[in-house]
């Protein structure tokens, strides 16, 4: 039925999208970019494909500078997406830029606990994720304050409620205000795009819940030797996911490695996770094979049409390409030729 | 999946839809109940209803919905292949030409309500009073009213149709040119269905005077 009224609204700006995607990197080029010999050459083979005039005026060149670059590319065409996005569409791109905030709140926390320069903070905060109040959020001391003068304004606010009762803005604390606000938003980002019902909410829940088992394994994971309680853990866990409940279970009563493996043995998707990775250490890690079917599910978002997903997987495609550049042009500058073949291909 | 279905229905709740079918069907049983219990029941009649309109309404009443839903249907087809085609036109402006194409075959369904609503209004002619409510008259008016609405849907849906593969064409078109003439060999089937509703109504109103 989608089919019917989605092309109204949606239609013109969902083609732009797929013509965004036709101009991801494909294989042939990536193995043109392990080629190369400098950084002056991944520049002339970025110049071919649709970062061309990205580039054509930098002289000096570095990997920053190029992740800059290619970052600002994302951002300027997120940004036509959403100008010509109307109501529902808009407030699920919206929605995508939640997690970048919440980035952003986190890196401004951190920031301001070790006394950095705020200006210097504001430039590394991802462009995604701006808000106006944004600077105040470095004079904060305690949650609460945090909370009343800065982000009851912005769309985070409902998210802080379950970090209230933290006092100190210390390291741990600030790690489990990262996750619950983490936790929050994927769960209310899982509900929106449920209530839309056909293909959208299809393919948004296979993607969140992935995302959420993804983040529910890495916390069990980071936790481990830490002071981190079973029980505070356990609270971090995103409610969704096809880990919930009895995984995430699992997960919380984990003592080390193996009984994670043993959670995710169960999953056809997620045992391929842990498949050797500990046998041939060096060959993939598990955050590669994270990513790998993080872009294994979003390409797949590609083979529907009129649903909201492929705007969500086109970003998160983006930002897996903006890593591989990024990735081979370090291991070119730095010379670590035999391990440049580390990206994730995406088509 | 099944993990969600704690917070579905805040998103929901009872629709206003809903609660307006709920006051109509409450409305409608109300009043013929009334009618029903106090003994004017008959008044309610269908068949002297439908007998009671003459039948040149019936005939007119055809000939619009024949071209009213066979334009509906393409104009519903062009906007749907039309936002796609050029959103995908901004990356891939090759496509843009070949697949005016999909535009052209749901305009053929328009085409195909006209030349209907041209054939029946043909059959029209002023009679007398005396001779409209002969049986032959009826015949005519509910045979161009039936034949009118079945062009109509059939070619509502054809336009739907034709429009939806006509927007994946050219977002295919647009991602692999070779994809082009597969996806416009499912349109054209997809057109043909049309054609169904027009013979149908061909035959339907034939046997009219």
């Amino acid at each position: 039925m989608e089919a019917l009224f989605f092309n109204a609204d949606d239609g013109y700006i969902e083609a732009i999208v797929r013509g965004y995607r036709s101009s991801i990197l494909n294989n042939t080029s990536y193995i043109n970019l392990t080629q190369c010999e400098t950084l002056e050459d991944v520049k002339l083979q970025l110049a071919a494909s649709d970062y061309g005039t990205l580039l054509q005026n930098e002289s000096h060149l570095s990997t920053s500078m190029l992740a800059q670059k290619c970052l600002d590319k994302l951002v300027q065409e997120f940004e036509y997406i959403r100008a010509h996005a109307v109501a529902p569409l808009s407030q699920f791109l919206d929605y995508m830029t939640y997690a970048y905030m919440i980035d952003n709140v986190i890196l401004l926390i951190t920031g301001t606990l070790h006394e950095r320069d705020t200006h210097e903070l504001l430039d590394r905060c991802h462009p995604l994720g701006v808000f106006d109040s944004m600077p105040a959020l470095c004079v904060a001391t305690n949650v609460a304050e945090l909370y009343n003068s800065v982000l009851v304004e912005t769309p985070l606010a409902p998210y802080f409620k379950d970090c209230l009762s933290a006092e100190d803005l210390d390291e741990m604390n600030i790690e489990i205000i990262r996750n619950t606000l983490y936790k929050a938003y994927l769960e209310d980002f899982y509900y929106f795009s449920q209530s839309f019902g056909g293909p959208t909410a299809e393919i948004m829940s296979e993607l969140l819940q992935f995302e959420a088992d993804r983040r529910s394994l890495n916390i069990t994971i980071n936790s481990f030797g830490t002071e981190l309680t079973k029980d505070d853990r356990a609270k971090l866990f995103p409610s969704i996911g096809r880990l919930y409940p009895e995984g995430n279970l699992k997960l919380a009563k984990s003592d080390d490695i193996d009984q994670v493996k043993a959670t995710c043995d169960v999953f056809l998707e997620y045992r391929q996770f842990f498949d050797g990775s500990s046998s041939t250490g060096a060959s993939k890690t598990l955050e590669d094979r994270f990513f790998e079917y993080e872009v294994h599910l979003n390409k797949k978002s590609f083979q529907q049409q009129f649903h909201y997903a492929l705007f969500y997987s086109f970003l998160k495609l983006k930002e897996q390409e903006i890593r591989n550049i990024v990735w081979i042009s370090e291991c070119i500058s730095q010379g670590q030729k035999e391990r440049i073949n580390n990206y994730i291909p995406i088509f | 999946m099944g993990a969600y279905s704690t917070r579905d229905s805040s998103y929901g709740g009872t629709s206003p839809m809903a609660l307006y079918s709920y006051l109509t069907l409450t409305g409608l049983g109300l009043v013929g109940l009334y009618m029903l219990l106090t003994g004017s029941g008959e008044q309610f009649n269908v068949g002297e209803f439908i007998m009671s309109i003459s039948p040149h309404q019936w005939s007119l009443m055809g000939i619009a919905l024949c071209v009213g839903l066979s334009v509906a249907g393409a104009a519903w087809g062009i906007f749907i292949t039309g936002a796609s085609l050029v959103g995908a036109g901004v990356h891939a402006p090759r496509i843009v030409t070949k697949n005016l194409i999909s535009i052209i075959f749901c305009e053929v369904v328009a085409i195909y309500g006209l030349i209907m609503a041209i054939v029946f209004s043909a059959k029209l002619k002023d009679v007398q009073d005396a001779t409209i409510t002969s049986s032959e008259m009826y015949y005519k008016g509910f045979a161009l009213f039936w034949a009118g609405l079945t062009t109509g849907l059939c070619n509502l849906v054809c336009g739907v149709s034709v429009g939806i593969t006509g927007s994946s064409a050219a977002l295919a078109d647009a991602q692999d040119g070779q994809l082009f003439v597969k996806v416009l060999v499912i349109e054209i089937f997809g057109s043909i269905v049309g054609l169904f509703g027009l013979i149908v109504g061909l035959l339907v109103s034939g046997k009219v005077a």
